[in-house]
């Protein structure tokens, strides 16, 4: 017993003196932690968060979606299919190794054997190296996403990850379920080293003295994440003080938090475009574009984003957002009944129709609501539709197998483009080549097809955003799909952490330039 | 006695082997754990042959037997989120789920038994009649809905005690205890309220009419007459009789009590087997589902042969009813 009163007396003291003075911590709160310390195992937005805390990419976006040096100080175009890049010298991996132009060309080889990135990394031939510090980045066609990819390029130390571990595995696998090497250790180039990590409960990251770039203002030594997934908590954890940042910011808490002294929120509009699908393939009514029109007429996607979202979103008549290379300013949202129901006139189906449809209750912010206001809508011009919800681990299967004749779906595209949209959501279905992957309505335009293949290989991006515009028109036109709006992206934190420079449209907060005052 | 023993611990067997196939059963309609383990581009064929890899194609039977062999060979498997055998994530969460049972107990126990045992006294007193009213609403008022009010004074408006997690735990031998520091102790306190406000109103109810029925009863009538004093009668001969019902209830509302930290865990992000069942549902992660409603069910299954065995042991009337 006595000995129980002495361990908990030095836990005491150590507990209150235990901070050091100066050092600056920040306790960090997202909804999810990354799965893996490894950053090939898994294309999300979580792992993509990671990698720009333990890895620097070639090259980042900025805020205002260019392009800004890291690893690759510059790049020039030699030919049609290739990108010479510039490493930075003197860069320092976490290990202590020397980063140089061996480990871009093993990292790209890895990139095209993960099974979550080959598909990115597909029009790429791989890495050529010229010397120590210059590489030609190859690919097998003029690729007009070059750089765009090159931000996804986060160089891993190729001598920390080459040999077998313990069991006899080599360090280099990408094992998505089961122990290696690379779920439980790194060495990276970037600001933060991971020093402890338990999965779903807890990563510590310290800053990594040997960072070579000295010319972050980041200011933070030590950041603990810790996901709390429940958004009330969350928010909780925030207002009580017990975390300094959180990340994402439930929609029904802007006020609160917007309300709370000690706190600051920011939002951002976002790239995730959530939309419907008519299956065209289950319901000749949907073949008709009158039918479409109609529905899209029908939806009020703005009274939406102001009711439901509660102006926490932009409501959409494209796929791709503001900033984007086919961003189209002309289309706006067309909520109009009347409108509405003279199309279905037309059609011959002022009677209208019973139709099914099945919506995710937990993928996207308020997509059970969302989905039921829908409904509501489409009752107005005599369309009853039938919904079911389900969790999201269930709702993709269904989603694939089309059990519905109206899917709802929310896309945000992996290359930050808007050619991305299209290529998954509606160019014609193609097994062999995979476009139109989750195309459940159906659409299937050749012209469409043609011009978003043919984006990917125009380099002169003036021409190339016109094709993606006239894609954005059609689509528009033909109703395609039925647009709702882009989500908010939303960040909050103390009033000392100063969040406004590091966030970004992309959702990738740049933590190794967060100033803590 | 030792018949009766073997009798339930053949019952006991019998159950767990009901339990693994309803588990098993249900894991194939909660979704699919390859669309969490992979991004959304990826194409069709990948996915395909991760689940081939997974052994997620093979027919129920055979997926069954096989998995049935590793039970008995004691591997249940391995979790497709944490990366780890299921049995060795699910031990690893066990410490907080049983700290904040034990907590609850205490408060339970300590709080349940005067008042009940006062409110049995005293039926028409102010104070009987305040705690009687408050345990119905009580009893109606959703955990998670205690445990964010909770959230909401302790922690957002008089900044006292910590929202979420276990704070500072210490590992000794492996059992990460939170109740050895201070700031562990205080991020137990507010999870342990609201998990504990499920059961109180119950039991407070339930120590008071045992009580009461008991004091109606011959003997204590008999007592008064002979002039016992009043604590004798109250605690010695009458409280006594009151706990046997109450530990039968208490053992069964010992399980319910585990299920019902699902919630609490999930609202204080209190990493325990409750919240990480949650989650393996939100991920479909179905062996870590599999594993945990077999080691919850062989716990329920455990604590109420025990408490049927002690039964037996105190009451020997139940061991006869038995063999009818």
């Amino acid at each position: 017993m006595k000995k129980l009163v002495t361990v908990f007396l030095v836990l005491v003291v150590a507990l209150t003196f235990g901070t050091v003075a100066g050092a600056k911590t920040l306790k960090l709160a997202m909804d999810a932690d990354p799965v893996s310390l490894d950053p090939h195992v898994q294309l999300s937005g979580g792992m993509l968060q990671y990698s720009h805390m333990a890895f620097d990419p070639l090259l980042r976006w900025t805020k205002d979606m260019k392009f800004e040096p890291r690893l690759a100080t510059k790049w020039e175009r030699i030919d049609d299919n290739t990108m010479r890049f510039y490493l930075r010298k003197g860069v320092k991996f976490h290990s202590g190794n020397i980063f140089t132009a061996k480990d871009v060309k093993w990292t790209m080889e890895r990139l095209k054997e993960s099974q979550d990135f080959k598909g990115l990394f597909e029009p790429f031939e791989g890495v050529k190296i010229i010397d120590d510090y210059t590489v030609d980045i190859v690919t097998k066609k003029p690729y007009s996403l070059l750089l765009n990819m090159a931000t996804y390029i986060f160089p891993m130390d190729s001598d920390f990850y080459t040999g077998t571990d313990e069991s006899g595995q080599p360090k280099d696998a990408i094992v998505k379920i089961g122990p290696s090497f690379a779920l439980t250790h790194e060495s990276g180039t970037g600001p933060y080293r991971v020093t402890y990590r338990e999965q779903g409960v807890k990563t510590v990251f310290e800053r990594f003295a040997d960072y070579w770039d000295k010319g972050s203002p980041g200011n933070v030594d030590t950041i603990t994440l810790t996901p709390i997934k429940n958004d009330a908590t969350r928010v909780a954890a925030l207002l009580s003080g017990d975390v300094d940042f959180i990340m994402p910011v439930p929609p029904q808490d802007y006020e609160r938090i917007g309300k709370d002294k000690n706190s600051q929120l920011i939002t951002m509009s976002g790239s995730r475009v959530i939309t419907v699908q008519l299956n065209q393939n289950r319901r000749p009514e949907f073949k008709d574009k009158r039918v479409r029109q109609a529905i899209v007429y029908a939806t009020n996607n703005v009274g939406i984003v102001d009711k439901i979202m509660k102006g926490t979103a932009t409501a959409a008549a494209q796929q791709a957002p503001e900033g984007f290379a086919g961003y189209d300013p002309s289309l706006k949202p067309r909520f109009d009944l009347k409108k509405a129901k003279e199309l279905m006139k037309e059609a011959g189906l002022e009677k209208g129709f019973e139709c099914t449809m099945i919506s995710p209750n937990n993928r996207y912010v308020n997509d059970e609501k969302i989905a039921e206001a829908f409904v509501a809508m489409m009752a107005k011009i005599n369309i009853k539709v039938n919904l079911k919800t389900m969790p999201k681990a269930q709702y993709w299967d269904q989603f694939d197998a089309q059990v519905a004749d109206i899917q709802l779906i929310g896309w945000h595209p992996d290359t930050e483009d808007s050619a991305n949209y299209s290529e998954f959501l509606v160019m014609c279905p193609n097994k062999e080549t995979g476009y139109g992957q989750y195309n459940s309505g159906n659409y299937c335009n050749p012209r469409v097809d043609e011009l978003v293949l043919a984006s990917q290989t125009e380099t002169d991006l003036k021409k190339r955003s016109e094709m993606l515009r006239e894609v954005e028109r059609i689509l528009y036109d033909d109703a395609a799909y039925v647009p709702f709006h882009w989500q908010n992206l939303s960040w909050a934190g103390k009033n000392n952490v100063r969040l406004e420079p590091i966030v970004n449209v992309m959702n990738f907060p740049y933590f190794g330039d967060l100033v803590v005052e | 006695m030792f018949a009766f023993i073997v009798r339930r611990v053949t019952q006991a067997v019998v159950v767990m082997l009901v339990i693994s196939l309803i588990g098993f059963a249900v894991k194939h309609q909660i979704g699919d754990p390859v669309r969490d383990i992979v991004g959304i581009s990826v194409s069709v064929a990948e996915r395909e042959a991760l689940r081939d890899k997974l052994g997620l194609n093979d027919p129920f039977l055979v997926q069954y037997v096989r998995f049935v062999k590793n039970v008995l060979r004691g591997d249940l498997g391995h979790s497709f989120f944490f990366k780890k055998p299921t049995l060795e994530v699910i031990l690893a969460k066990a410490p907080a789920t049983l700290e904040l049972v034990f907590a609850s107990s205490l408060i339970i126990i300590f709080i349940s038994i005067p008042i009940g045992i006062y409110a049995a006294i005293r039926p028409r007193n102010w104070f009987s009649r305040l705690t009687m009213g408050m345990s119905i609403v009580g009893v109606s008022i959703p955990v998670f809905l205690t445990a964010i009010l909770l959230i909401y004074i302790f922690s957002v408006e008089l900044q006292w005690l910590p929202s979420y997690g276990r704070g500072e735990t210490v590992n000794i031998h492996g059992w990460d205890s939170g109740l050895l520091t201070l700031n562990g102790l205080k991020h137990l306190l507010l999870p342990s309220i609201a998990l504990s406000s499920i059961m109180l109103p119950l039991f407070i109810r339930l120590i008071r009419a045992e009580m009461m029925e008991v004091l109606e009863t011959e003997y204590i009538k008999y007592g008064w007459a002979k002039g016992l004093s009043k604590w004798r009668i109250w605690f010695l001969h009458a409280f006594k009789n009151t706990l046997l019902p109450v530990i039968t209830v208490g053992g069964v509302q010992l399980g319910i009590l585990i299920a019902y930290t699902i919630l609490t865990e999930t609202v204080f992000q209190w990493q325990g087997m409750g919240f990480m069942f949650l989650e393996a549902v939100e991920r479909s992660d179905t062996s870590l589902l599999v594993a945990y409603m077999i080691a919850v069910g062989a716990l329920f299954v455990v604590v109420n042969t025990i408490v049927d065995i002690i039964y037996g042991l105190v009451n020997p009337t139940v061991r006869i009813t038995g063999k009818k």
